[in-house]
């Protein structure tokens, strides 16, 4: 499969600068880490917030940031979407006889982003145990389908991103509230920022869809197969993130810029 | 002092030039303080007699931090200067009849200002208008506020000594990515970048408070909302003032050391 | 068979300029301005044909490139290339062409050549046989045996040329757009690239769209030029064609001893030293044996040289003579 062979040549590149492959997997464990540790130092001083506990919040930081690591990984093609314009990439991108998408992801496959993803398991390790979860196959589905559909979530974002890329050159920079401050105040189960923040975190940018709602399911404030399957709903999100990169892209064809 | 002005004015309007890109930064940082400020609200409502600041001192603490970003971000670096030094285009710079330390430090500030005064207003004034409890308040005092602006510059100052060491670092390293990670991490958090000192547990907080990175944005927003006042403000700012001194005369030292080196080994 | 018909294209693009006060304005109201990249642009290409497109930098050289690739929609106006429309119908379109841009590398910086080409194969799906057939082929004309192995990244610019042209032609295309494929290189990978492209297009019969700076390129490779300035085409012809409409002077370089010579009747001097004598003349006037005997009745000439126009100062006075 012609995906797998673009994963084998961007892992040999990556790998002929082993240093820093490394330290950038070590600096990306510890952006996350600090932000754990702000976390930690909150509920040293504060035993819950909005009725939940710190073991509770570390499903929540865990699941999020290993969605996120996963939709980085993989879509950093369409995060650096920009460069690829600005540097002509994308034409090259264009005289080739694939499918405009499938080239972005591709074309940038960055392993290193995995750093995240180690951190999520550490803490994932800690808290599902430590969260009081009864474990059943039904909440283990639920918990699989939040890191599957959060990562689906965060990939749309992203190409989202990438199609504003098409309309402006700069100022992309508030898509970034979605996406770094997605995994960022995702930390913190989504009802906590309040009614407001919640639904449009529901309604508009599904990102409360994969978090708040099946978190309820599993530590029983909620039944229902609605809080369970909730995240499936976030996938909906693909068909307009699709949509508006096909706009982009028709846009980018008529102007070349 | 011409030339670090005529200096200062070229990288000041190249920085203006980028108009989008400021209005996304503006309704980015926004949207950011808003949330952060909506998290320590709950912990507030959680229990308020835990909460170690009156809460109105957060909400100006935070959205002080987004609209000063551009001055106090510890991870933001200037890439030509890496490329620069692991380039060996250094010996150029050397050519020049001007200071290097000066000359980056200068470079570094003015990119700083000019990105944070594009930003700062239109934060600022949103801030003073959005609903309680989220509103920004005035400093207590007039006095406190002229505290508050001679620790603006005076953190700058901190933050832009910090960041040549890192750079200067590279001459030795010569690859940037490591340290400039872990640097930029450490700095920001023991800033109060992600979390605010007074929230940090009372155990590590002792020695937080006079590292250098506590001169750094902790000292002039807590000085603003009147979290720190009077005497223990005076003292703050000569804190800052100590740190500042301290990293500068380190960085241009180590600076030196490093061009002998550079220059030694044929850049 | 390439066809373009009445194609034309502009752009709106912001005005900048230089100095704070400029800055500070820009902030609250930028101005745009209308580029007329293309007007009206038509030509013909048929199969096998070597065409040198050229003009000056801005000229609307890589505008009517992206709309031949399919990158870019024209505003009005035809364009079909082998039976389609080259944005209506991408995919199927640039599997049939192959396209060098000279400054930016299609190869994948870090792995060796090699590894490049096969994931190219798999992208253009290319079957086994044809690719090893191909890759041999491509390797012996290139001689690029050596360079397989090693990343993209530590090739000498003329030794990544000649993969990046074996990596746009690993799928056979039909036409080959080369932009500016002999830039910054050395005299000797020049040759090497011009003698590649010419068997190129005599052995596997490939249409080659050749924009270039390099006059030497022009005169080496094609027969025919066409020539556009500020989005018009200009001139669409032979390299002779283009002689004659240059009227072509000749110059006659003399070194001689003895005082300055006066000079002949229909000349014109482009250099007087001591010693050297450049002039210039107009054949109608004046044929060149003419004007050695009259000089060299005057002084003792030691060496004479006669040169033609170079393709090089043709153009230039082209591009003079539409004001470009």
């Amino acid at each position: 499969m012609l995906y797998l062979k673009f994963v084998s040549i961007h892992l040999k590149s990556q790998m002929q600068y082993k240093t820093s492959f490394f330290l950038t997997i070590l600096g990306q464990f510890l952006a996350s880490f600090t932000a754990l540790l702000g976390v930690w130092f909150m509920f040293e001083r504060f035993p819950e917030v909005e009725g939940f506990t710190f073991p509770e919040v570390l499903l929540c930081v865990a699941t999020v940031l290993l969605a996120f690591s996963l939709a980085e990984c993989f879509g950093r093609g369409l995060d650096q979407f920009p460069q690829l314009i600005s540097n002509g990439m994308f034409d090259r991108i264009l005289v080739r006889p694939r499918s405009a998408v499938f080239q972005v992801l591709t074309a940038r496959i960055d392993f290193s982003r995995l750093g995240r993803f180690v951190q999520a398991v550490l803490v994932f390790a800690y808290a599902i145990p430590a969260s009081g979860v009864q474990w059943s196959w039904d909440k283990i589905l639920t918990l699989i389908l939040m890191v599957v559909c959060g990562s689906i979530v965060f990939f749309c974002l992203f190409m989202v991103y990438a199609g504003f890329a098409f309309f402006f050159v700069e100022g992309l920079e508030f898509m970034n509230i979605f996406t770094d401050g997605g995994r960022e105040f995702g930390r913190y189960p989504f009802a906590v920022y309040g009614e407001k923040v919640l639904k449009f975190l529901t309604y508009v940018i599904p990102l409360a869809l994969f978090q708040y709602y099946p978190l309820l399911y599993l530590l029983d404030r909620e039944q229902g197969l609605l809080f369970m399957l909730s995240p499936l709903g976030g996938l909906l999100f693909a068909v307009p993130a699709y949509l508006f990169w096909h706009l982009g892209l028709r846009r980018y064809v008529s102007t070349g810029s | 002092m011409k030339k670090y002005q005529a200096l200062f004015t070229i990288r000041f309007s190249s920085g203006l030039q980028y108009r989008a890109a400021a209005l996304g930064g503006i309704a980015t940082q926004f949207a950011w303080g808003f949330m952060e400020l909506l998290a320590f609200l709950a912990f507030y409502k959680a229990n308020p007699g835990a909460y170690p600041m009156e809460f109105s001192q957060t909400v100006s603490y935070i959205w002080l931090q987004q609209a000063f970003l551009a001055l106090f971000m510890t991870w933001f670096y200037e890439q030509d200067i890496f490329e620069t030094i692991t380039s060996g285009a250094v010996a150029y710079e050397l050519v020049r009849p001007i200071d290097l330390y000066n000359r980056w430090f200068c470079h570094s500030a003015a990119n700083r200002l000019a990105r944070a005064v594009l930003r700062c207003f239109p934060i600022l004034l949103v801030a003073f208008i959005v609903p309680e409890p989220l509103r920004m308040s005035l400093p207590p005092d007039l006095g406190q506020f002229g505290l508050f602006m001679i620790s603006v510059p005076l953190s700058l100052g901190v933050v832009v000594a910090f960041t040549m060491l890192v750079y200067i670092s590279v001459f030795f390293t010569l690859s940037p990515i490591g340290v400039r990670i872990v640097a930029a991490l450490l700095a920001d958090f023991l800033a109060g970048g992600i979390v605010p000192l007074p929230f940090f547990p009372d155990v590590v907080r002792g020695v937080v408070e006079i590292l250098p990175f506590a001169a750094m944005q902790n000292m002039p927003l807590r000085i603003y909302s009147g979290h720190i006042s009077g005497a223990a403000a005076v003292r703050g700012l000569f804190l800052q003032a100590f740190w500042f001194v301290i990293l500068v005369v380190l960085g241009k030292l180590w600076m030196k050391l490093a061009l002998r080196r550079a220059v030694v080994q044929g850049g | 068979m390439i066809e373009l018909k009445g194609i034309s294209k502009s752009f709106r693009v912001a005005k900048r300029e230089a100095g704070l006060k400029e800055a500070v304005k820009a902030l609250f109201a930028r101005q745009h301005e209308t580029v007329h990249a293309l007007q009206d642009v038509s030509f013909t290409i048929g199969d096998g044909e070597m065409v040198g497109y050229i003009g000056p930098n801005g000229a609307g050289k890589s505008t009517t490139i992206k709309i031949m690739c399919g990158i870019l929609h024209p505003d009005s106006g035809g364009c079909v290339i082998n039976g389609r429309v080259p944005w209506r119908d991408r995919v199927a379109h640039v599997r049939d062409i192959g396209v060098v841009f000279g400054q930016r590398s299609q190869l994948w910086w870090d792995v060796p050549v090699a590894d490049s080409f096969a994931l190219l194969k798999d992208i253009y799906k290319v079957s086994d046989a044809d690719y090893r057939r191909s890759l041999s082929e491509l390797t012996e004309l290139l001689d690029l045996k050596e360079l397989l192995k090693t990343p993209a990244r530590s090739l000498s610019l003329g030794q990544r040329m000649r993969c990046e042209l074996a990596a746009s032609l690993i799928h056979d295309p039909k036409i080959l757009f080369l932009d500016e494929p002999t830039i910054g290189l050395d005299a000797v990978s020049k040759i090497a690239v011009r003698q590649f492209i010419k068997k190129l297009n005599q052995e596997r019969g490939t249409t080659v769209i050749l924009t270039t700076h390099d006059m030497q390129d022009i005169e080496a490779l094609t027969e025919r030029i066409i020539l556009i300035g500020k989005g018009r085409i200009l001139l669409d012809g032979s390299l002779q064609e283009l002689k004659r409409r240059s009227a072509s002077q000749k110059r006659i370089t003399f070194e001689y001893n003895g005082p300055e010579p006066s000079l002949p009747a229909g000349t014109k001097v482009i250099e007087r030293g001591p010693h050297r004598l450049v002039i210039e003349l107009e054949k109608e006037w004046l044929s060149v044996s003419e004007a050695i005997a009259q000089i060299s009745a005057q002084v003792d000439v030691v060496d004479i040289s006669v040169t033609g126009m170079s393709a090089e100062e043709m153009v230039a006075q082209l591009y003079r003579e539409y004001a470009l």
